[in-house]
């Protein structure tokens, strides 16, 4: 508290903490790992909130992300524009999300969001299919992809639509106690 | 055509909403009102994308039947009409039988602004979530309106009752009734509330502030001043709170080891340094509470020294005897009056005994009975200790006990296996290669039917399975005998010694070291026979490899254990005389000294041989490009065992848990070094948080169960040494609380009501049969809504598969009607164009 820094008003920090799921001091620290991505875009005094965006070519060099195959799916999920030019504040949002006390279902949501490619709320066979290849990293055959895809789906589908809804996704995930401690990125 | 479709066409509500048919306006017209509402509330929805389409279709005045191809769906491509025919003939939506009817985009547009499917998408459907749990955790919270805040004009019938009526404004949006809810939250879950809102973070800070923004508004009109007091009392406690999380975050022991071994290991692996963390806790608050009750007082007033203190001889540091054995480190030092402040001018420390009276010219204020404080120390810290244990377990059991049997695992496996905590480029890769197997031998099982297995192969499994077994536990038994001769042996040779003579007292110190020694050794190689053992038989999965395997193990250790309570309660402690022990509480405490030191000798060696030697080994004769692999379960075992010795030895020697932390620290370090520069990460599943209640249950059930069952024992029957201690001139250690009582009861007649209490409830035996059958019954009423939970689920997936289906019959009845009503009109226009 005593801290004299001049990056965040005070008013903006309790903001902050009460929104997201970090403290005063990790905020300051994410400040500073957002500035090193682009020093010359980033300005340091972040008081009157401007409005900076880096873009996804930047963010996905950090090393959190860098080996990550769903790297181009976060950033995207997490950004405004849907193109993956992340703000501040996105930025934050991201890390919060994926943070060790985050709640199940807010990563749930967001882990639906990341894994839709084509972004019309449903899962069907086609981002499925990109999900495999992304996590196989081609070492299967299409065929087995094929078959992976059509039973996954046949597994989680509850309503019969043959593509997982939100409501398919959230209880396939709640079956499963590992996806709290899989999907937390350490900031 | 009308008697096939089951509603009734003529029914008011469906005249209604297809008021004219021959007028497609006026039929998109109510559509695409539907539209603009919701659009109201967030920015350019997908559903306002298809209103522009709809309006260029309008344009070209052709009702373009569209392919369902699902909103947002590569829209920006909607240009012509030769590209949309292009994407009609996509193999791949011809599959779905949804995707696959002709919708047409009035249809379409309704189903694009569908709940299910605007989950996350849409924010005012995230609002209006929102808004209902707000109004739902405030019916929890009961926080009503107070009633002299309703305006005057609210019904009298609704006056207090429902929350609705606080909010008499009926054209205020959503978004002010959620803010409305959020105000009148409290602060911690209005917090809550906001931090698990899937919203942007520069909406929800716009909504806390407008939030904030309306309590200050109201507040200012607040008259009693003692509620704005508790306002800023409560806003100072925040403030305060949020301080000492800081605080506690930045004392939050190795983040960068620990990122950096996860970064390269992945979730397993970090579990365990995880866990030594845990281990560390319990460790450091055991020492706080023994150190703050016990050793401070007794070091500050320290009783009359021997005649002749041994020097300082290096072997101390191994042994535990010699110069540390009169020093606060063991039982035996502890002085059995009360420590009294002298009230005499020369300053001198006055000790009064027990069973003496109180000087007459002695008033003094501070008192501290020594026999007592031990006592209750150890007994509190145990039972606090417990207490964590059990809330632990049940809450790590509560994240990973999943009440419905998986049935899900290719799915799972698809989406809930990427750890993304992994950031090393090779572990990365390691890890895709190891989901690629697990998906194909999933595909193999689900593939194919379990093939039977004959009688002949079965029996031969049998057979392996026995033999394995009987190995494990024949040597088990040989270990735990040689443990037992060697015990006794020793007894007989400390007996000659006292009958003889020492000859060589260093030569007779190293010889105690030969039972720890001997231990370590059997925990150190038997589970590398066990591994051997298992590895020639053939599991169904790896789970119950693993789960066998630490079954084994702990078979071992608790019969290792077992026999050397036994050797130190039941021999030892029986008879201290006979061995020239004139304080046998002394002697065991310095026995888990030594035994704890051993271990951890014992661990280091391991790591050195098992680790590092063995990838060199395994690098440059056997020329294997991969590491050995870090075996967690066996290590948290370990960890485990030494804990149990640390318990167990409390009671005996109060600076144990210093000395545990030492050895954790220390273990930390080696172990994680070594980690990183010898080993690679597991190759076989890992269930991280199955494993993780595996092992905190472990702690409790065995490890803290048998530790305390021991110093209950203790307390409770043996006799505490006549010479040295706390305890000494009482029957049992127990005693000391129920001498302190009758003299309260002798001191204070009124408190007599205080030791029968006392006296029904500890000694009568009644009292713990009856906790543990209340204890019994919950754990049956729990377990039967277990099971009726999992009915329910099983109800609840058939009744979803069931609206799925309605879903699925009440539009393509919508859609067949919709056509049905516009193919008249579209006859009727084009014969009207004709003519």
């Amino acid at each position: 508290m005593g801290n004299k820094q001049t990056t965040f008003t005070d008013e903006q920090l309790e903001a902050f903490q009460d929104c997201t799921f970090f403290t005063r001091k990790e905020i300051l620290r994410l400040h500073g790992r957002y500035r090193e991505l682009a020093p010359h875009l980033v300005p340091l005094d972040y008081t009157n909130s401007p409005d900076i965006r880096v873009p996804p070519t930047l963010i996905v060099t950090m090393p959190e992300l860098k080996e990550n195959p769903f790297r181009d799916r976060i950033v995207e999920t997490f950004s405004e524009d849907g193109l993956g030019n992340l703000s501040f504040n996105d930025f934050v949002d991201m890390f919060s999300a994926f943070c060790e006390t985050s709640p199940r279902e807010l990563k749930t949501i967001y882990a639906f969001k990341i894994y839709d490619f084509n972004r019309d709320s449903f899962i069907c066979k086609e981002d499925l299919r990109r999900t495999l290849n992304k996590l196989t990293k081609g070492e299967l055959t299409p065929e087995e992809v094929s078959l992976v895809c059509d039973k996954s789906i046949e597994e989680a589908d509850l309503d019969g639509d043959h593509k997982l809804s939100f409501t398919d996704f959230e209880n396939m995930v709640s079956k499963a106690p590992d996806f709290l401690s899989n999907f937390h990125i350490r900031i | 055509m009308a008697g096939n479709v089951k509603f009734d066409l003529n029914h008011p509500l469906m005249e209604a909403g297809l008021e004219s048919p021959i007028d497609e306006e006026g039929a998109h017209e109510s559509f695409r009102q539907l539209i603009a509402e919701q659009s109201q509330n967030g920015g350019p929805s997908d559903a306002f994308e298809l209103q522009d389409l709809q309006r260029q279709l309008d344009e070209e005045e052709r009702d373009n039947v569209a392919y369902l191809l699902g909103p947002g769906h590569e829209l920006s491509q909607f240009k012509g009409r030769r590209q949309r025919e292009t994407e009609w003939e996509d193999p791949e939506t011809q599959a779905d039988p949804l995707m696959g009817e002709r919708w047409s985009s009035a249809t379409m547009k309704i189903l694009s602004s569908m709940p299910s499917r605007t989950i996350g998408r849409n924010r005012g459907a995230i609002i209006s979530q929102y808004y209902n749990r707000t109004m739902q955790l405030r019916r929890r919270r009961q926080s009503r309106p107070a009633i002299r805040d309703f305006s005057r004009s609210a019904r009298p019938s609704i006056r207090g009752y429902g929350i609705e009526a606080d909010c008499t404004d009926a054209e205020v949006s959503k978004r002010d009734r959620l803010l409305n809810n959020l105000q009148n939250l409290s602060v911690s879950d209005r917090i809550q509330m906001l931090r698990a809102m899937p919203l942007n973070v520069s909406e929800k800070s716009e909504l806390r502030r407008l939030a904030l923004q309306k309590e200050k508004h109201t507040l200012s009109r607040r008259i009693p001043c003692c509620s704005q007091l508790k306002y800023y009392i409560i806003i100072g406690a925040r403030q305060s709170w949020y301080s000492w999380l800081s605080f506690l975050h930045a004392l939050h022991l190795w983040q960068v080891p620990l990122k950096r071994v996860s970064g390269r290991f992945g979730s397993g692996v970090l579990s365990y340094f995880q866990f030594l963390q845990i281990l560390l806790f319990f460790n450091l608050f055991l020492f706080l509470v023994t150190g703050a009750f016990i050793v401070l007082p007794q070091a500050l007033h320290p009783p009359e020294p021997p005649a002749e203190k041994p020097s300082f001889t290096g072997l101390e540091l191994l042994t535990g005897v010699g110069y540390f054995s009169d020093t606060v480190m063991y039982y035996g030092h502890y002085c059995n009056y009360t420590l009294r402040k002298s009230c005499r001018e020369d300053g001198g420390v006055h000790n009064v005994s027990l069973s003496n009276g109180i000087r007459p010219d002695c008033v003094s204020k501070l008192s501290y009975i020594m026999p007592l404080a031990y006592f209750f120390t150890i007994g509190v810290s145990f039972f606090i200790t417990c207490i964590i244990l059990v809330y632990s377990m049940s809450k790590s059991f509560g994240q990973s006990f999943r009440v419905d049997k998986s049935h899900s695992i290719l799915a799972i496996k698809a989406f809930c296996s990427w750890d993304f905590k992994v950031i090393k480029k090779t572990s990365v890769k390691l890890m895709s290669e190891n989901i690629c197997t697990q998906l194909k031998e999933l595909l193999a099982e689900v593939g194919h039917k379990q093939v039977k297995n004959t009688q002949c192969q079965r029996l031969g499994r049998l057979m392996v399975h026995s033999l394995a077994w009987a190995i494990c536990i024949g040597s088990t038994t040989a270990c735990v005998l040689a443990i037992y001769y060697c015990s006794h042996d020793m007894h007989q040779n400390l007996k000659l010694n006292l009958l003889r003579g020492p000859r060589n007292p260093l030569l007779i110190e190293a010889r105690l070291l030969a039972l720890p020694v001997l231990v370590s050794l059997i925990n150190l190689l038997l589970p590398g026979l066990f591994n051997l053992a298992a590895w020639m038989e053939d599991y169904e999965s790896p789970s119950v490899r693993t789960y066998v395997s630490i079954g084994r193990n702990l078979m071992l250790k608790v019969s290792v254990l077992g026999v050397l309570c036994f050797h130190w309660l039941g021999r030892v402690a029986a008879d201290p005389k006979s061995i020239g022990l004139k304080c046998w509480e002394s002697f065991v405490g310095q026995e888990l000294y030594r035994f704890l030191l051993m271990d951890f000798i014992f661990t280091i060696l391991d790591t050195l041989f098992g680790e590092f030697l063995w990838r060199l080994f395994s690098e440059k004769v056997l020329k294997r490009r991969r590491k050995p692999v870090f075996d967690i379960a066996r290590n948290v075992l370990e960890l485990i065992y030494g804990q149990t010795l640390a318990w167990l030895g409390v009671l005996f020697s109060p600076l144990l848990p210093a000395v545990q932390i030492f050895k954790l620290l220390l273990l930390f370090y080696i172990k994680m070094s070594s980690v990183m520069m010898n080993c690679q990460a597991p190759m076989k599943p890992y269930r991280v948080s199955q494993m993780t209640t595996v092992f905190i249950t472990l702690l409790c059930f065995p490890s803290f169960l048998g530790a305390s069952v021991c110093v209950t024992y203790t307390m409770w029957s043996i006799n505490p040494s006549s010479s040295c201690g706390p305890f000494r001139g009482l029957k049992t250690m127990f005693q000391a609380g129920k001498l302190w009582v009758e003299e309260l009861e002798k001191d204070n007649p009124n408190l007599s009501w205080l030791a029968q209490a006392h006296s029904f409830l500890v000694e009568n035996p009644l009292f713990l049969f009856v906790g543990a059958a209340i204890f019994l019954i919950v754990i049956y009423f729990q377990s039967q809504v277990v099971d009726g939970q999992r009915k329910i689920i099983s109800l609840l997936q058939e009744q979803i598969k069931n609206e799925g289906d309605d879903k699925k019959f009440l539009i393509t009845r919508l859609q067949t009607i919709h056509e049905q009503k516009r193919t008249p009109a579209r006859r009727l226009a084009s014969q009207n164009s004709n003519c």
